[in-house]
């Protein structure tokens, strides 16, 4: 009898929740989120104004919706950088080895050395702040992990059995990397993909609350998290809304990962 | 209930900035220490009769004559001294002379040096000393521009004897005594003064370490009243937020311009002194570049930006509306008026757009010194408000030194908030600005009729000519809608309620020599 993945349950609820949640801000906000209103300025969370209010009126239920959804895109766009080309990489590099695959696994190990956002600020600082400069930078950053993941993936059917039985029948490199090998690497891959989809989110959001990433106008989790601890003691719920829509995107992508590698692991 | 609600979401908004709190490392210090544990600490005598003031930018130089942010020359204030210095009532005191007279014609001034000034290394400030520097103001160790651009007009400088200067102008100036707190630094000094900065003022220089701090210590051998504190230490913290953890630990006895915001969290723990800024805060546009090259769209922009609301949003009410370049401070020069030029309205400023060719507006760049929270936001609400005539405005942030190099010296930009404020405290300062060929012409002003009456304003030696034509002036920037002008800021200090002494100015000073322990 096959045990009840929660994992997979749990994350699944929550991811569709919270990607639900961000979704809906690409196509609908109650108000705009940058609409300024006198009156309202600080206002409580009400009917109206389910998450209340910021110090310009704005409406805080309409900027966390757009907020994740900026959030979001950032996210998957670098995630998706990161993997296709840290899966081309790490591939080729697993695959055929030798000079290059050294060469290649020394700059990745150099680039890993660093902690990401703190090399991320550093190439925000010289090409400054800005949603797509958030994604390319973060992109590249996100290579070496995915590119390492991968690797190491290949390194382990590379010599197997049934690769060398391909190799013999003359199967081209290219379809024994992608048809032969690269389906029995998903279940690691793709956890890694959900781990590495937490790192982005995070990333983002750290940059974004350093004054780095997403510039003012316009709105990300952690700009709005940043501008908000100004006011952590006179209006929390400025702060309480955005940070708990951050947790609910990780919380239900990690779950999801562990869920993955649970359900997939036991083929 | 309300309040039960609310800290009901304090609680819940506690535990959600946990994890929050792991990514967005703010500096390592602790919020929740105790305020109240250093506001009693300060009452022993553990202080050490020293205090540390957080200030929001970095010194663009410690060169007396070549620092020109506001927030340099304030703190500079208190080390440097010219042959007069600025006096809390807008003014001018003896400083390093202790007597002068300006001849009937306005061209001939002589000063008479005080007896017993003496430099922070020891030495006697001489004649020499004084020629020295004044001739460098005057441009001698460049290509001979001025570094102070009111020297342009000092044909003379000489020492007849031992005791007396003499400058003389090639026309008359009744502003040209402001321009002589320009600091006395020793003879031969070069640009090495920015590295070892000697003056004569209430407190010497000790240590300066860039984007952190700098330290000065009491000068014990000062000829006027003698500071009270030991020793002030200005420490660099551009966020605001930091500055309010900073004060809260107690690793800051006082800061200056802190927002409102900001202000507000560390009420009741702190004193709160209230002032305005005494700068010109704008929408500065670039008038060389498309599309503010043309009156219209800069008048248009006026009225679709309504000002009130902006000193709502961003300073809680507390700013003065000012309609053009002259702040209030300046009494005799402000033109209340002005500020009721472009009332706030959004058909008249489509009209005008359209009249312009952009009926459907256009996308603008604002770009914003990061440092200064109120300039952010007063961009993010500019850039709402513009968005009722079909202006989409981006806003850049860059950081002060990119903004000084990019903004104010390059002039490559399309627009900026900021603030302007006159470095020598006269409203000469403030309209020169915009004079044609002016170096510092930053938003690349046009105007002959405008240039011409500064000119004359600036040479004329009957005071109420010349505030006739400095109104004049102010006029033709407002009519030319030469850019949005918007507000004076409220400045508030805040200060350990243990501090004492403070004295505001109507310009940018900030005297620590008054400054005491209670």
């Amino acid at each position: 009898m096959r045990k009840k993945n929660w994992y997979l349950t749990l994350g699944l609820v929550l991811t569709v929740l919270s990607v639900g949640y961000s979704a809906l801000g690409l196509f609908w906000t109650p108000y705009s989120s940058t609409a300024m209103s006198g009156p309202d300025r600080y206002a409580l969370p009400s009917l109206a104004h389910p998450f209340g209010c910021d110090h310009m009126g704005r409406d805080v239920f309409s900027r966390t919706l757009e907020g994740a959804s900026a959030t979001l895109t950032i996210a998957l766009a670098v995630v998706v950088i990161g993997f296709v080309a840290g899966l081309v990489i790490g591939a080729l590099c697993g695959y055929y080895g030798g000079v290059a695959d050294a060469v290649i696994m020394r700059l990745c190990d150099a680039v890993a050395a660093f902690p990401s956002v703190l090399l991320g600020l550093v190439i925000l600082a010289i090409t400054g702040p800005g949603k797509y400069n958030v994604i390319a930078a973060l992109g590249i950053l996100f290579i070496p992990s995915f590119a390492r993941l991968t690797r190491g993936e290949f390194l382990k059917y590379r010599d197997r059995d049934f690769v060398k039985a391909a190799r013999l029948m003359k199967v081209s490199p290219l379809r024994i990397i992608f048809r032969h090998i690269l389906p029995n690497t998903w279940p690691v891959l793709l956890s890694g993909l959900t781990i590495g989809f937490n790192n982005a989110v995070l990333a983002e959001a750290s940059m974004s609350y350093l004054g780095i990433g997403v510039g003012p106008g316009d709105t990300s989790l952690g700009r709005m998290i940043s501008e908000a601890q100004s006011y952590f003691t006179t209006a929390p719920w400025l702060v309480l809304f955005p940070a708990l829509v951050t947790i609910l995107l990780i919380l239900g992508a990690g779950m999801l990962g562990e869920g993955i590698r649970e359900r997939l692991g036991e083929r | 209930m309300p309040s039960k609600f609310k800290r009901a979401l304090l609680l819940l908004a506690v535990v959600a900035m946990l994890p929050a709190s792991l990514y967005g490392c703010t500096g390592g210090t602790d919020p929740s220490q105790s305020p109240t544990a250093s506001a009693q600490s300060g009452e022993s005598s553990d202080h050490g009769n020293s205090v540390t003031v957080g200030i929001a930018q970095d010194l663009d130089s410690l060169d007396p004559h070549k620092a020109v942010a506001a927030g340099s020359t304030e703190v500079l204030f208190n080390i440097f001294e010219g042959l007069v210095k600025a006096s809390s009532d807008g003014g001018v005191r003896e400083a390093v002379a202790s007597d002068y007279q300006v001849s009937e014609d306005g061209l001939t001034y002589t000063f008479t040096l005080r007896e017993g000034v003496t430099f922070h290394n020891g030495d006697p400030v001489t004649v020499e000393d004084v020629v020295y520097s004044l001739e460098r103001c005057a441009g001698s160790e460049n290509d001979g521009t001025p570094l102070i651009s009111a020297f342009s007009n000092v044909t003379g400088i000489e020492a007849p004897d031992d005791t007396h200067v003499v400058i003389t102008l090639a026309e008359p100036s009744l502003e040209f005594i402001y321009s002589l707190t320009a600091g006395i630094i020793p003879a031969g000094s070069g640009d090495g003064i920015a590295q070892n900065p000697v003056g004569t003022g209430p407190f010497a220089f000790v240590s300066y370490t860039p984007q952190d701090s700098l330290v000065m210590e009491k000068n014990e051998n000062y000829w006027g009243e003698p500071a009270h504190l030991d020793q002030v230490t200005f420490r660099i913290i551009t966020n605001s937020d930091t500055l309010v953890m900073s004060l809260q630990s107690g690793s800051l006895d006082m800061a200056i311009h802190v927002p409102n915001t900001q202000a507000s969290q560390v009420e009741g723990q702190f004193t709160v002194v209230e002032d305005t800024m005494k700068l010109v805060q704008a929408l500065y546009l670039n008038n060389a570049v498309e599309p503010f090259d043309d009156v219209r769209v800069r008048q248009a922009l006026c009225y679709a930006i309504d000002v009130q609301q902006i000193i709502d949003f961003v300073c809680d009410g507390a700013g003065v509306p000012v309609g053009s370049t002259i702040y209030p401070a300046f009494t005799k020069y402000y033109m209340e008026e002005l500020t009721q030029a472009y009332p706030y309205d959004v058909e008249k400023a489509k009209q005008l757009l359209s009249d312009a060719g952009y009926p459907d507006g256009f996308t603008m760049d604002i770009t914003v010194p990061g440092n200064y929270a109120q300039h952010v936001q007063t961009g993010e609400v500019i850039a709402e408000q513009l968005k009722a005539v079909g202006i989409t405005a981006n806003i850049v942030q860059v950081e002060w030194e990119t903004w000084l190099s990019q903004v104010y010296q390059d002039r490559d930009y399309q627009s900026t908030v900021c603030g302007v404020s006159a470095s020598d405290m006269t409203a000469r300062e403030m309209l020169i600005r915009y004079v044609s060929d002016y170096q510092n012409n930053f938003i690349n002003f046009n105007d002959a009729e405008y240039d011409q009456a500064v000119t004359d304003g600036i040479t004329t030696l009957d005071e109420a000519e010349q505030e006739t034509l400095y109104k004049r002036a102010e006029t033709i920037l407002s009519e030319q809608a030469a850019s949005v002008w918007l507000q004076d800021l409220c400045d508030l200090t805040v200060m350990s309620p243990d501090l004492d002494g403070l004295i505001l100015y109507r310009t940018y000073v900030l005297d620590m020599s008054t400054i005491y322990y209670k």
